[in-house]
């Protein structure tokens, strides 16, 4: 489903990736685990497409297509959703019409008709309780005043109203106390499905403890250095990074 | 260049849609300006003995004013001897009785504008559904629609040439009362020339029952237009006022001097509404309207309100400060705008808010939009004198960056004469941001839906002031002229 091939990314002239592969299968959660400053960030961001992260050498292939030759919103028509680290605000657009209107360019783009506005509420009453968000919520600016739990249900609401294919999740876990940790958590787990795959880029291995990941990968100065299964994660939490930082050196 | 920088240049170079020329006969005085062409404007419109003395009355004061050159804008002077002062489509005598004296080619290009000045089609009709409707092309009005049912109501609604052969008193006692002659440089012009416009009249008690509005064109190469609007309303009455504009495109400049006033008796309402899209020049500067243009309301009876809606996106230069005398105890003016520059436009615009009864209130809102080369100036006064006890102003001026060649200047002036007077000032200044654009993209959105969104997520607040069907129009006004403006 997504294929990584070598890839190196530069950012301001800097390479943050080097030659860094990974298989991503249908239906596969992945987490991507990494000490601050090792790249996960910029992967997540450059499979989106973000402006200033550029592509120096690899390749990305997404359902068979080049996905570095794609536009942002073309990725996001393709099915591809980044839940972002740090939500942004936009004053004056309530939520429900920012969904509307992407919901809609998705359908758009997949030769679909548009939902009708009857369509549009049932479902996103619908996917609001399934994060627990109250109706008024929808009504307010896109994030504008949201509590940082608030903005991250927000973005699995919108992953649930999106229904991506591939699903990225950016630090989804960041500032994020328990209860609002389980209900984002019980949100994604609820989105799982032999369809959908997920990336989840975390720092932490606490959020595992909810999302329980198929494979585990470590990055460490902008390559993935080890693979394993949910034990790896584990392990690192009780060894932390610098065991792995050891590792590498002894090469 | 990138593939998506290029199609945004490709954006930026469309063309503005209401910029074609009606082929039409028409009778323009040559251009020049003196006591002669004064006369012959006002023999024209046949117009009685007063209104001809007051003209020239004017145009001696005018001769003797500097013209004006405070506002933070850059234009070659003006010669007003190469500008014609009066231009009319050849009509029948006495102008139209009926929709089928209308000249095909002017009901054409008002069609082509989308308003409707066929009542039937109106009445039918999908869009608008409630609107009375006054033409103005060039120097005249060409049809206003509704007239009997309004005038079944009592309302008076009719171009302002005509009030002065009809309801000469009305004129003569509320013409020039809020802004008298010499107010301004282009005010007093404009008492010496202006041709033609829209009166309204709403008797004591009425509810006007449908929405009035103005839709100005300028079509003849070399002509000023110089309307003048008067809308009263007496006791306890309600009316809600529209007003659009657009023109040809020309590579010379031409010049827009209008003059508006409203007056509110006690417990009356006006809802004034503009949306402004005259030609506003190339992207190298050349051509365009000049826009100056003075609007001022006076709330004459307590309780009174003046509200004043704009969205001002046409013209190479606007010059306006649409602006509230709060006469009346418990009066209230309200000020709510989006002024968009783009390419080398400039506007300096705002309000003045004069609280002179006790608890007037007055609310500004002002947002301002910058992109490409284009230059955003807030020029606002608040004013409380002596006697307003209990006075209160809101004043809030946001302003939005697009690109890195663009100004958003502020300037709001505050006197405060009355210590119990309550003033609050609040403004921004903000850029599209690249991760707002970014978020938007991923959630499917094309660059150009996400820069609408955003935009017109930072003028809801104007916007819901608009009456339903213009608030419409004016989204998508938004989106058309900020086309192609991030990147």
């Amino acid at each position: 489903m997504l294929s990584i091939k070598n890839l190196t990314v530069e950012v301001d002239g800097k390479e943050i990736l080097k030659n860094l592969s990974l298989e991503v299968g249908s239906g596969e959660v992945h987490a991507i685990m990494g000490p601050n400053g090792s790249g996960k960030s910029t992967l997540a961001n450059v499979l989106a497409g973000r402006d200033g992260y550029e592509v120096t050498g690899g390749s990305i292939t997404y359902l068979g297509k080049d996905l570095t030759e794609l536009k942002i919103e073309d990725r996001a028509g393709e099915g591809l959703f980044l839940a972002f680290q740090y939500p942004v605000e936009i004053p004056g657009v309530s939520n429900i019409a920012m969904l509307k209107a992407a919901v809609n360019s998705l359908q758009k783009y997949r030769g679909e008709e548009e939902l009708s506005a009857g369509e549009f509420l049932k479902l996103i009453k619908e996917k609001a309780a399934m994060v627990e968000m109250k109706q008024a919520f929808l009504q307010r600016s896109v994030n504008e005043g949201f509590s940082g739990g608030e903005k991250k249900r927000n973005e699995i609401l919108q992953m649930a109203m999106l229904e991506p294919t591939l699903a990225v999740l950016d630090e989804t876990d960041s500032g994020l106390d328990i209860d609002a940790l389980k209900v984002v958590a019980s949100g994604v787990n609820a989105l799982r499905s032999p369809e959908r795959s997920m990336i989840i880029v975390t720092h932490y291995q606490r959020l595992l403890d909810y999302i329980q990941p198929d494979f585990v990968h470590v990055l460490a100065e902008g390559n993935i250095v080890k693979t394993g299964d949910r034990t790896l994660a584990l392990e690192l939490e009780e060894r932390g990074y610098s065991w792995i930082e050891q590792q590498v050196a002894k090469g | 260049m990138s593939e998506s920088t290029q199609e945004l240049d490709a954006l930026v170079h469309r063309e503005y849609q209401e910029g074609f020329v009606t082929d039409i006969e028409s009778d323009t005085l040559p251009p020049g300006l003196n006591e002669d062409v004064i006369r012959e404007i006002s023999r024209r419109k046949n117009e009685p003995e007063f209104m001809l003395e007051w003209r020239l009355e004017a145009y001696r004061k005018w001769l003797d004013m500097p013209e004006p050159n405070w506002a933070h804008i850059n234009y070659s002077k003006i010669n007003f001897q190469d500008i014609s002062y009066f231009s009319a489509p050849k009509n029948p005598d006495d102008g139209p009785e009926s929709l089928d004296e209308v000249d095909p080619r002017l009901l054409e290009t008002y069609a082509k504008l989308g308003i409707p000045l066929d009542e039937q089609k109106v009445l039918a009709g999908v869009k608008g559904a409630n609107i009375a409707v006054d033409a103005v092309f060039d120097s005249v009005s060409v049809r206003t629609t509704f007239r009997e049912k309004l005038a079944e109501a009592g309302v008076i609604f009719c171009p302002i040439s005509e009030a002065l052969q009809d309801h000469p008193e009305l004129i003569k006692k509320y013409l020039g009362s809020v802004v008298p002659q010499a107010d301004n440089y282009y005010a007093c012009l404009n008492s010496a020339v202006f041709s033609d416009g829209s009166f309204v009249y709403i008797p004591k008690g009425v509810r006007c029952p449908m929405e009035l509005s103005t839709y100005f064109r300028i079509n003849e190469m070399n002509t000023g237009q110089f309307e003048r609007t008067l809308i009263i309303a007496e006791e306890g009455a309600y009316v809600s006022y529209l007003e659009g504009c657009t023109a040809p495109m020309r590579d010379e400049n031409q010049l827009h001097a209008a003059v508006v006033e409203l007056v509110a008796m006690e417990g009356a309402e006006i809802k004034y509404s503009t949306v402004q899209n005259w030609y506003p020049g190339d992207e190298y500067g050349r051509g365009g309207i000049y826009n100056f243009v003075t609007k001022r309301g006076a709330c004459r009876g307590d309780r009174a309100k003046i509200s004043w809606t704009q969205v001002e996106t046409g013209s190479a230069i606007t010059w306006k400060y649409p602006s509230v005398i709060l006469y009346g105890d418990d009066s209230v003016g309200e000020f709510y705008s989006v002024a968009l520059t783009h390419n080398m436009q400039q506007a300096d615009t705002g309000t003045k808010m004069i609280h002179i009864g006790k608890n007037t209130s007055s609310t500004i809102i002002s947002k301002g939009i910058s992109a490409g080369r284009g230059q955003n100036t807030y020029r606002g006064q608040v004013k409380i004198l002596r006697g307003a006890d209990g006075a209160r102003n809101y004043s809030q001026c946001d302003s939005l960056l697009m690109g890195d060649q663009c100004g958003a200047h502020t300037f709001p002036y505050v006197e405060v004469q009355n210590k119990t007077a309550t003033l609050e000032h609040e403004a921004s200044t903000s850029k599209i941001s690249e991760d707002q654009l970014f978020y938007l993209r991923q959630r499917g959105l094309s660059e150009e839906s996400a820069v609408s969104m955003i935009v017109n997520g930072f003028c809801k607040a104007v916007f819901r002031e608009l009456p339903m069907e213009f608030a419409v129009e004016a989204q998508k006004l938004m989106d058309v002229s900020l086309e192609g403006a991030v990147g």
